[in-house]
């Protein structure tokens, strides 16, 4: 039987929204506040919805504990108590939480165990963003 | 169509374990969730149904009812249990959060009158949860 297993994961950044296709006066127009030169910052919050069917015989999608120890490395420990704009996967984009959004997606693309349904991050407890890779997702599952 | 979402809570102890396995191999692959003591949690449950609008009522279903068969077919059976060992779904499969979701569902399902069940979502605890929409 398939279900969906979602797990959400705390960590605190940095970022400063900022193009360099824009001058200073359109950086300021399009991005406001967020465009403070000395950057600002967030506690996010990022929900991984994986998918598969449950093992008969643990009962599970895929192993919480694998998950964890993936995320650890490959989530926490890159981006918490960063300056994302300091990061390579921002040297070339803006840090806006849709793009951090499609980088986890990349970045969870890559643990197999289970299938990958949706990333959600929240930026404040009123900024949500969700991104499902290239699919559209099934009605209401978000 | 519109959907409807009912919380209830409830507060169970569990523990995993595949009686197929060695104690060893429990522990390799559920850890600290393998201790034979158990352990517990406050889950909240949420069940969301789909229907139509009755035009006379305004209600997809009668919460109240709703929150009588909640009460009836799940809360009353698991809220203050051992999952394990109280709860007859859980003698033969591991009561993880997947598992309680799919058990949750065959409970209710069908028994919703004028409503079709849509999901089931278990928290475990706030960050962990999980979804189960039926044979899909």
């Amino acid at each position: 039987m398939k279900a969906h297993l979602s797990r959400r994961y705390h960590f605190s950044a940095s970022h400063r929204l900022h193009t360099e296709s824009y001058d200073a006066a359109q950086n300021a127009a399009v991005f406001g506040k967020c465009n403070n030169p000395h950057g600002h910052g967030h506690n996010y919050t990022v929900q991984i919805t994986l998918s598969g069917q449950v093992d008969p015989a643990t009962g599970m999608v895929c192993n919480l504990a694998e998950l964890d120890a993936f995320a650890q490395t490959n989530l926490l420990a890159r981006f918490d108590h960063t300056n994302l704009n300091t990061l390579n996967c921002f040297r070339d984009t803006v840090s806006t939480t849709e793009n951090l959004s499609i980088e986890i997606h990349r970045i969870f693309q890559r643990f197999t165990a289970a299938h990958l349904e949706r990333v959600h991050v929240e930026e404040t407890s009123n900024n949500s963003f969700d991104y499902s890779g290239n699919s559209t997702p099934a009605p209401g599952t978000i | 169509m519109i959907f409807l979402t009912r919380k209830a809570e409830f507060s169970s102890a569990h523990f995993y374990w595949n009686d197929a396995w060695s104690p060893e191999e429990n522990q390799r692959v559920f850890g600290k969730c393998a201790n034979r003591n158990g352990h517990g949690h406050n889950y909240t449950l949420e069940v969301t149904v789909s229907g139509e609008v009755d035009p006379v009522s305004g209600f997809v279903v009668d919460l109240k009812e709703l929150k009588d068969i909640l009460e009836r077919e799940v809360v009353s059976v698991y809220d203050h249990r051992h999952l394990n060992l109280e709860v007859p779904e859980f003698k033969t499969t591991v009561p993880t959060t997947e598992n309680i979701a799919i058990a949750i569902w065959q409970r209710l399902n069908n028994k919703i009158p004028h409503a079709k069940l849509y999901r089931i979502r278990v928290y475990e605890m706030p960050d962990l949860f999980a979804d189960y929409y039926g044979e899909q």
